[in-house]
Order: C-alpha cells, then sequence, then structure tokens
C-alpha cells in the first residue's frame, strides 16, 4: 500500500513501456502458452531440433571413442596439457553467466525491462553450465573417477587439495549449476500452473498438474514465493561473480606469462556478460522472430540488450590493452615475449582475429540504427561469440606454448576429436534449449503480467483505481 | 482450531469465494474484508499483487529470510570446517613450514557453501511453509478458478471463520463489486 505509490513514482521518472501494442493478462498468456500448447510447433523448430540432435549423437559418439581411447585421441600435448577442454569449458560458462545477470542482477536493480528475456535466458544458464561441465569432467581421463573431484571420507584416506583454485572450481560450478536449477524451477512453477489451467489433453494436465506442485496463487504463498525470489537473487549475484572470478584463477593464481595479472577476473567477468548477451541475441533474436513476439521483446529490449553489450565489450578490449600494458610494465622479459608472440608468432592471426571480433566490431554498436538492426545484431553476435571463444585460445595455448624455457616451447593444434567434442556440445545445447520452448514457457508469464499491471499504474490504460486518484491529489 | 475439535465431520462447504476482474479490485475487497472482521481468508492472483498479503489477517510471515540466514550461516562454517579439517587435523602436511591454517584460501570454498547452503533452505523452506506440494485443495472446486492462474482474481472467506454467515457473506461480497460469488464444497 505505501510502497505501491513510491513504485509509481519512481517508475514515472523513465516512463518506459515495454510492452508493445494492446495487451491485457488474457492476450499475453495465451500468445506465450500458445507456443508449448500448440500440438504443431512450426516447421523451423523441427529443422533446429533436428540438427540439435545430431549435434547431439556427435558428442554423444565423441565421449565414447574418448573414454574408450583416452584423452590422447585430443590434440592435447607437453606443453599444451590443457586446450580445448578448457577453452570450451570457460567459453560455454561464461556464456551462462548472461542468464544469472538478467535473473538476478537486473531483478535486483528492478529492472523491469527483463521481465521477457530472463526464463529463456536462465535456460541457457541451465544448459552452457551442462555443456561446461562435461569439458573438465572428461579432461580427468577417467570420468568414472569424477565422484573424487568431492570431499568424502574414503579408504584411501585422501582428500582434494582445497587450496587450489581447480578445486575451488568444483564448488563454484556444482553450487551455481544448484542455484541456477533451483532459482529457474522457482520461477517456473506459477507458470505451469498456468499451463496445466489451459491444456485440453489429459496427458498434458496430469503431467503440468505434477509439475506445478499444486501452486494455486494464493497471497500467501506470492508473499513467502517473492522472498525466496529476491533472497535467490541476492545470493545469485555474488555468485555469479564468484564463479567466473574463480575461473579466472585457475590461470591467474599460476606463474605462466600473460595469465599472472590481476586483471583476470573483472576482465573474465566482463567477458562472460558480453559473450552471454551475444548468445541471449543469437538465440532471442530467431525465437522473436518465429513466434512473433516482437510485442514482448521490443526494439527497446534489442536496444539495451546492444548497450550491455558494447559496455562489457569495451571492458574486455580494456583488459586486452591492459595485458599489452602489462608486458611493458612488468619489466618481465618473458611477460613481454608473450606480448611479441601475440603479435607476431604463430598464432598471430588468431590474435588479430580476436582484436577484429571483440575490439573493432562491437564499435558498430555505438550506432542508435545498427542497435535496432536484427539483422546486423544477429551477425554480431556471432562474431562476438567467435570472438569470446579466440580470446580463451590466445590465453591459453599462446601461454602454454611459449614459457619460460626455449626447450619446452611447443606448438598446438587440435584433432578432429576436439571439433567433434566442440561442435557436438552446440549440438546438445540447441536440442536442450528447443526442447525447453516446446515444453514450458520460455517467457515468464507471472512477470509479464506483473508488468502489464504496473504499465497499467504508470501509463493509465483503463486503470481507474486509487492511484489515479492520488496523483490527480498531488497536482 | 478449535472447530475442527467438534467431531468428526468438517463442514462440506469450505468457503465463499468472489471473481474479481482487476488486481485493484482484489487489494480493495481484500482491505474491506479485513476490515469488516474476517479473519479466516484468502486471496488468490495470477501474479503477486504488492500490499495484498499485508492487506488479510497473518498473511505476512517472515521466517523464510531466517530459515535463509541460519542456513547461510550452517554452510559457512561447513564450508570453512571441511576444509580446517581437512587441513589442520586429518591430514596435515607441512609445505615449507607454512601455516596449516590457511584460511584466505578457504574462503572461496566457504563463501561456495555459504550460497548453497542458503538456496537450499530458502527453496526448501518455501515450499515448506507454503505446504507444498499438495495433491488437492478445496480451493479448486471454486468455479472459474482456472483462470486464476490467467486473468481474474478471488478472494475467499473461509467457513472456519467465526464471522462466516452463509448469507450475509454472500451479500457482503456481492457488495464489493464480484462478478460473481459462490460456495465452494469442500
Amino acid at each position: 500500500m505505501a510502497t505501491e505509490p513510491m513504485g509509481g513514482k519512481r517508475t514515472q521518472l523513465i516512463p518506459e513501456n515495454f510492452i508493445d501494442n494492446e495487451h491485457d493478462y488474457e492476450s499475453v498468456t495465451d500468445i506465450i502458452a500458445r507456443v508449448v500448447l500448440n500440438p504443431r510447433p512450426p516447421l523451423v523448430w523441427f529443422i533446429v531440433t533436428a540438427i540439435g540432435f545430431v549435434g547431439l549423437n556427435v558428442m554423444l559418439m565423441a565421449i565414447t571413442w574418448l573414454i574408450l581411447r583416452g584423452t590422447g585421441i585430443w590434440g592435447n600435448n607437453q606443453p599444451t596439457g590443457w586446450a580445448w577442454d578448457i577453452i570450451n569449458f570457460v567459453w560455454w560458462i561464461g556464456i551462462g553467466h548472461a542468464g544469472t545477470l538478467i535473473s538476478a542482477i537486473l531483478l535486483l536493480m528492478r529492472q523491469s525491462w527483463r521481465n521477457s528475456i530472463n526464463r529463456f535466458a536462465e535456460a541457457m544458464t541451465i544448459f552452457a553450465v551442462m555443456c561446461a561441465g562435461l569439458f573438465p569432467l572428461l579432461h580427468t581421463g577417467r570420468p568414472w573417477c569424477d565422484y573424487w573431484l568431492f570431499p568424502y571420507p574414503n579408504i584411501l584416506g585422501m582428500w582434494p587439495q582445497t587450496r587450489s583454485p581447480l578445486e575451488w572450481d568444483v564448488f563454484a560450478v556444482s553450487t551455481y549449476f544448484t542455484i541456477s536449477v533451483l532459482f529457474w524451477f522457482l520461477g517456473l512453477v506459477p507458470d505451469i500452473a498456468t499451463l496445466r489451467d489451459r491444456s485440453q489433453s489429459l496427458w498434458a494436465k496430469v503431467l503440468y498438474g505434477v509439475a506445478s506442485l499444486g501452486w494455486r496463487g494464493s497471497a500467501k504463498h506470492w508473499f513467502r514465493y517473492e522472498q525466496a525470489t529476491n533472497i535467490l537473487a541476492g545470493i545469485s549475484a555474488p555468485l555469479v561473480l564468484s564463479v567466473h572470478t574463480i575461473v579466472s584463477y585457475d590461470f591467474a593464481v599460476s606463474i605462466v606469462p600473460g595469465w599472472h595479472t590481476t586483471i583476470f577476473p573483472p576482465y573474465f567477468v566482463a567477458g562472460a556478460v558480453f559473450a552471454g548477451f551475444a548468445m541471449v541475441l543469437t538465440f532471442g533474436l530467431p525465437l522473436r522472430a518465429l513466434y512473433g513476439l516482437k510485442d514482448f521483446i521490443t526494439e527497446k529490449h534489442l536496444d539495451w540488450m546492444a548497450k550491455i553489450t558494447l559496455a562489457t565489450g569495451l571492458i574486455v578490449f580494456y583488459g586486452y590493452v591492459l595485458e599489452i600494458f602489462y608486458g611493458w610494465y612488468s619489466g618481465n622479459v618473458y611477460e613481454l615475449a608473450l606480448v611479441n608472440h601475440r603479435f607476431a608468432g604463430p598464432y598471430a592471426s588468431f590474435y588479430w582475429a580476436l582484436i577484429f571480433c571483440n575490439g573493432v566490431w562491437p564499435q558498430a554498436l555505438w550506432s542508435h540504427k545498427l542497435r535496432k538492426n536484427v539483422p546486423f545484431l544477429f551477425v554480431t553476435s556471432l562474431v562476438i561469440g567467435v570472438g569470446m571463444w579466440l580470446e580463451r585460445f590466445v590465453i591459453i595455448p599462446m601461454s602454454l606454448t611459449r614459457d619460460f624455457m626455449t626447450s619446452s616451447w611447443g606448438y598446438y593444434s587440435p584433432t578432429i576429436w576436439d571439433w567433434l567434442l566442440f561442435l557436438g556440445t552446440m549440438g546438445f545445447f540447441t536440442f536442450l534449449l528447443f526442447m525447453f520452448i516446446k515444453v514450458l514457457p520460455f517467457i515468464n508469464i507471472v512477470e509479464m503480467r506483473d508488468l502489464l499491471h504496473k504499465n497499467q499504474h504508470t501509463f493509465g490504460h483503463d486503470a481507474s483505481d486509487e492511484h489515479t486518484h492520488d496523483v490527480e491529489e498531488v497536482h | 482450531m478449535a472447530g475442527h475439535g467438534h467431531g468428526p465431520v468438517e463442514n462440506p462447504i469450505y468457503g465463499m469465494v468472489a471473481e474479481f476482474d482487476s488486481a485493484d479490485e482484489l487489494l480493495a475487497a481484500t482491505k474491506q474484508a479485513t476490515a469488516a472482521g474476517y479473519s479466516k481468508t484468502d486471496a488468490y492472483s495470477p501474479f503477486p499483487i504488492h500490499g495484498l498479503a499485508e492487506s488479510l489477517p497473518n498473511g505476512t510471515d517472515d521466517r523464510v529470510p531466517w530459515f535463509a540466514f541460519f542456513g547461510g550461516i550452517t554452510g559457512c562454517l561447513l564450508g570453512f570446517g571441511l576444509q580446517y579439517y581437512i587441513a589442520v587435523i586429518d591430514y596435515p602436511l607441512n609445505v615449507g613450514g607454512k601455516p596449516l591454517n590457511t584460511w584466505p584460501q578457504f574462503l572461496p570454498v566457504t563463501f561456495e557453501c555459504t550460497v548453497l547452503c542458503t538456496g537450499l533452505t530458502t527453496f526448501i523452506s518455501q515450499w515448506a511453509l507454503n505446504g507444498l506440494p499438495r495433491l488437492h485443495h478445496p480451493i479448486f472446486n471454486a468455479p472459474n478458478f482456472d483462470r486464476a492462474s490467467q486473468d481474474r482474481f478471488f478472494l475467499c472467506i473461509e467457513t472456519k471463520d467465526p464471522k462466516y454467515e452463509p448469507n450475509e457473506t454472500a451479500a457482503f461480497l456481492n457488495g464489493l463489486g464480484a462478478l460473481n460469488v459462490a460456495e465452494v464444497a469442500r
């Protein structure tokens, strides 16, 4: 009662409407629920899901062969002890971070434009973390012993080394995955209740009925639900920062040239958000067109996502500049040699491609017109995805193949199995995401209704209620 | 609670339900019902409405944050304790005379354990205190209640309410501008 007029005034400072055209609760619910409840998905859905399914099977074959033959089938060698397995791990987990940023940090900042993009960004987080987790788990070489990563009393009398960033990763990634799933499911339950009440077929009614846990929308339940949502958002925000900080410690805590810098944690986190927003655009733009959701994911959303991409891209680019500076300022011959190696070594083309993808190309987003140009945004999101992958390539094999002694220099190149596993995880990710879109609402219906309700208060479409009178009294 | 003591037979009627068209109407109706002295009421809406729980008698509950807080403390202690036990008690390893209790290096895992336990207790206590999952609830017998998860807003006055009297309560709810008022079987 006391908070609502306050909220109304605060939103009046920026009177932005994040839902285009006239909508009511029924039309919002119908448009989003139809994607799931429509018995026949569009042809494009079948095509993309089929491609994803092929990719999933490629991944399973790559894993099977890996388990049969061992990690020797990869291009890893001495001195490149970890290569695509860690590159892809960092790349995928970074992609996941945008989901948490959108669902948690933007929620805490009361950014209501997140309401239409948070659900599928959260789903992307979960699927990306699943893809990410595969790589280190397989890289252990004996995946059936991976439970050794967790501290448990055992007959060997051994414990994992909890002073090591690699062990911190185990805790960080498993916590991140667990909390992301809980947060996602909590948000889904009221929407599943909507599907339960709208579905026609008996099977759908039973399955959604069970999954909705008997949600009935009681005000007392909503009260605790919102408390829980806020707490989960509050802990997810530092959690997401900690995860990529710890990932960057995998490198920064070592003394390898090019890794041993304090810029790594913030630069990794910014890179993660950069890559993640790019991935949200990569999948969000086609879905928006495919399911006719331009009223909910408006041009304003695209514009603002592009702005966040630009801002985080600048932080990342600042990181690249600082790496060069550190090479010189450290006064360390190995650090400086590494900078030269990046500029002109055998992998120089990768470095310059990185600068082009992450440093030069995203500058186009300064243009107001281009930020609203859907095909351009889509291409940009792909360029950034490639760029962020190159960044990890530049960090990892480039440093490992040129460390302190010439005798331990080397060269790295991937094998077909590196490629198949990586492309396979992309298929796995696509397959999961499209299956998700078919069975669960990929826009948060409850939050869209809430946004609609607040819009009515802010803009006064058919809002004949006490708050309108409050405003009149003020005048 | 005293009502249950009378005998084995429960009232076959769960309560009187009024359906409203908008969130603001529901909020206003709930406030009036509380002001009229009804104490066993609940409101149902397709999205959280700010101030609605506060306007119900005993509508708010601050136990979830407390559970979360103590869950977090427990996780923090467990996380640090685990590492202390490993590094100092069970498997002390002398590395160049460095201290065994290297607490700064224990902080990341301690932090992650804190977050994990906070999240789990929040999630579990939210469902437990809400009494969910639950297979059925009498309110689902209300006419049109499938729209409570879509675009309609409901206020229920339960028969347990000492002020409940079928005709008076129905007249009261009708007077609040309800679209539809009905008795709901248990």
